[in-house]
């Protein structure tokens, strides 16, 4: 990886792929794909055969009951279940037509591309500054005005940059939950991700903290594609574009958000949806 | 389980609790009170006119004038003792030979101990030893002396049934009708103007080395010594403790060999800390060869390896403490594993590690066997730092032991060894409480 990939807008070359950002604005270009994709802990299949094409730009959310392989497959495009010894794949998930689990694909810039917001907020126990500046650093930036100024930026696109800004130095763990979530968010964007993907990120909040990070999603969209795992299906439905139903590892099915809410395909996803189980 | 029982329940446990600190907090004083009463005795006593003397004439220390015209005092209230003497002598030298061999042997008892009490007769010449060209620089000392001089130990055997009694006997008795038998009078009643003590504050105790074999002087060479040993223990095992709990805990995962190599950690901890002494002597003297003979460095590499299990697995236990979304969240922001361990893992971990540390350091500094083949010696010069590659150093805790019980004078110098014993236990208090601060300090940091 070199400097200018760290520290410019990523338009160049990473992942040897070129960005198709500004080129696709009319018609919506597929940036995820996956093609007969499993997961494996040991020996079953937590994500079994999925193949679906999450579009650059959009909000995709990813709904389904407890267990059934929708995080796993969230945490498979940027790469974490690596952290589990006992987790393989097979079949191919690709970012921008690179296939993510290839040999040559340097997982620090695939984390770099895609951005993660976890289920309970993770700031580090350090300043709040610090939380922001960790991403960026990490990837090379040295100057102190540039970093503050990605910080500055990251803060505001996270809506938090008026309630924190004349206490950057202090630590993070001060924070309420919610704008522990959001600073999240911030530091999860400090890095220029082009995919933010977000498992279940309102799930440990208030209502009220809830609904700001829903609208922080609504304004994100667009600058990012995000993908959103969540149990809350007005959730799902209020923020997403695309909704994908995924059931004991299948995904059964995918379609725009307004099409599975009002007249879901599969009985299965009807039943979901009208609560009949799950 | 019914409400009022539950109550009484918690009640008992809360009244045991607070029992089990008050019992510890009364054995805490129970401990250090004798540790710093007896121990400030080495600061603060009462010295005698030959404490003076010996300041001015060894260490320059004083104002000569007043000390010159009370050592005159002094000696005016002497000159009886010592006039008594040679009039003594002089009897003995015209009594005849029945007389002469009647008295010979108690007169020169006797003699010494008064030159023990005095210091050296008027008109002799300098001993070598300094504890011989003076009398007894304390007062308590002093008049335990004088109670020798007036008294004579016997053990009664009369009653074959019992064991014998221990009677005290004055000496007087033994001189009676002699020319000397006025003098246990005059020395019991003008100790006090022949001595002329007066209360010292001598807090350069701390940093004055030892003159004669800890008869004069004071504890810096130990203090210097302690410090050395227990700081080089610290650089060799907290580097190497913390790579090797970070390599367990986040490299390691759970082969047979890894649980292996935890076993042998556990039971490195539960080695006694002689054999850790022996195992220094053999490796590091005798094998490795660090240094002609004992030296710093390998005790320092003794304490070192006597310590590394406490410190491995305390911060390991530090390092699985912290939360799994640290790790996640610095990974997920395309940091390597190990820029995870070092900027985010080890500073969150890093209260635990210090506890580690603070156990460790006090171990440390008190340990003692370790040291006795490694790197302790009873007398020496302050080492510099370079020095501590190659040479041998006292240190508190092995001369606290070999004052108690290899020194020849145990009960003169008695006062040194708990003077040593307060210092090594403000030392260790003074580390853990700074090493106490910083972590106070971080922990705030830590938790915002």
């Amino acid at each position: 990886m070199t400097t200018s990939e760290m520290t410019g807008r990523p338009d160049g070359v990473v992942l040897g792929i070129t960005d198709f950002r500004e080129e696709s604005k009319g018609e919506r270009h597929s940036l995820i794909g996956a093609k007969d994709f499993y997961v494996y802990y040991g020996d079953s299949a937590a994500v079994d055969s999925v193949s679906f094409d999450i579009p650059e730009g959009l909000v995709t959310a990813v709904i389904g009951p407890s267990g059934c392989g929708k995080s796993t497959f969230l945490r498979a495009i940027n790469r974490m279940n690596d952290l589990i010894p006992s987790c393989h794949v097979r079949g191919e998930l690709a970012l921008e037509g690179q296939d993510l689990y290839s040999p040559q694909v340097d997982v620090v810039s695939l984390r770099r591309m895609v951005g993660m917001v976890f289920q309970k907020p993770n700031p580090f126990p350090k300043s709040i500054f610090d939380n922001i500046a960790y991403g960026p650093k990490i990837h090379g930036v040295t100057n102190r005005r540039q970093i503050g100024e990605i910080v500055e930026k990251s803060l505001k696109q996270a809506a938090l940059w008026e309630e924190v800004k004349d206490r950057l130095d202090d630590n993070a763990l001060g924070l309420s939950g919610g704008q522990q979530q959001r600073m999240c968010i911030a530091r999860a964007i400090a890095v220029n991700p082009k995919v933010l993907l977000m498992d279940e990120p309102a799930s440990a909040l208030d209502p009220r903290s809830t609904s700001r990070i829903e609208d922080l999603i609504s304004e994100l969209r667009g600058e990012y594609t995000i993908v959103i795992v969540t149990h809350n299906m007005q959730q799902a439905a209020r923020v997403s574009d695309l909704t994908a139903f995924f059931y004991e590892g299948k995904l059964i099915e995918f379609g725009e958000t307004k099409q599975i809410f009002t007249k879901p395909g599969e009985k299965q996803t009807e039943d979901y949806i009208t609560g009949r189980f799950g | 389980m019914e409400l009022k029982t539950r109550k009484m329940l918690d009640r008992s446990f809360t009244t045991i609790g607070i029992f089990a600190i008050l019992l510890m907090a009364v054995s805490l004083v129970i401990l250090l009170q004798p540790i710093i009463w007896r121990g400030a005795g080495a600061f603060i006593f009462r010295e005698t006119i030959e404490n003076r003397k010996l300041n001015l004439e060894i260490f320059g220390r004083g104002n000569r004038a007043n000390v010159e015209v009370q050592v005159t005092e002094a000696e005016a209230a002497r000159k009886p003792v010592y006039d008594m003497m040679a009039e003594f002598e002089r009897e003995m030298e015209e009594g005849g030979p029945s007389f002469r061999r009647q008295y010979r042997s108690e007169y020169s008892e006797l003699r010494d101990m008064i030159s023990e009490l005095l210091g050296p007769f008027p008109g002799e010449g300098d001993p070598v030893l300094i504890r011989d060209r003076y009398g007894h620089t304390r007062w308590d000392r002093a008049n335990v002396k004088l109670h020798r001089i007036l008294f004579v130990e016997e053990y009664d055997y009369s009653d074959p049934n019992r064991m014998g009694v221990k009677v005290e006997k004055p000496r007087a008795d033994l001189f009676e009708s002699t020319s000397i038998e006025p003098l246990f009078g005059y020395l019991e009643e003008n100790l006090e103007r022949m001595m002329l003590p007066s209360v010292t504050f001598y807090w350069r105790f701390l940093f004055d080395r030892s003159y004669d074999a800890h008869f004069f002087g004071g504890i810096w060479p130990e203090m210097l010594g302690t410090f050395y040993l227990a700081l080089g223990a610290m650089l060799f095992a907290v580097p190497l403790g913390i790579v090797t709990a970070m390599y367990l805990a986040e490299y390691a995962g759970e082969g047979r060999f890894v649980s292996l190599l935890r076993t042998c950690i556990s039971s490195l901890a539960g080695v006694p800390s002689i054999v850790f002494g022996l195992f220094g002597l053999a490796f590091f003297i005798n094998t490795m060869k660090i240094a002609n003979g004992k030296s710093v460095l390998a005790g320092s590499l003794t304490l070192a390896f006597l310590v590394l299990p406490t410190v491995i697995r305390a911060s390991e236990e530090a390092i699985l403490a912290v939360p799994r979304t640290y790790k996640e969240a610095s990974m997920s922001l395309g940091a390597g594993k190990w820029h995870t361990i070092i900027s985010v893992i080890l500073p969150a971990a890093l209260p635990g590690i210090l506890t580690s540390i603070i156990i460790s350091l006090g171990r440390a500094a008190g340990e003692t066997a370790p040291i006795i083949f490694t790197a302790a010696v009873s007398v020496g010069r302050p080492l510099a730092i370079w020095q501590t590659l190659s040479q041998p150093s006292p240190a508190l805790s092995w001369n606290i032991y070999n004052l108690a019980t290899e020194h020849e004078a145990v009960d003169e110098i008695r006062h040194v060894q708990y003077g040593m014993v307060l210092t090594l236990v403000a030392m260790v208090l003074l580390l853990n409480l700074a090493a106490i601060i910083i972590r106070a300090r971080i922990s705030r940091k830590l938790r915002g």
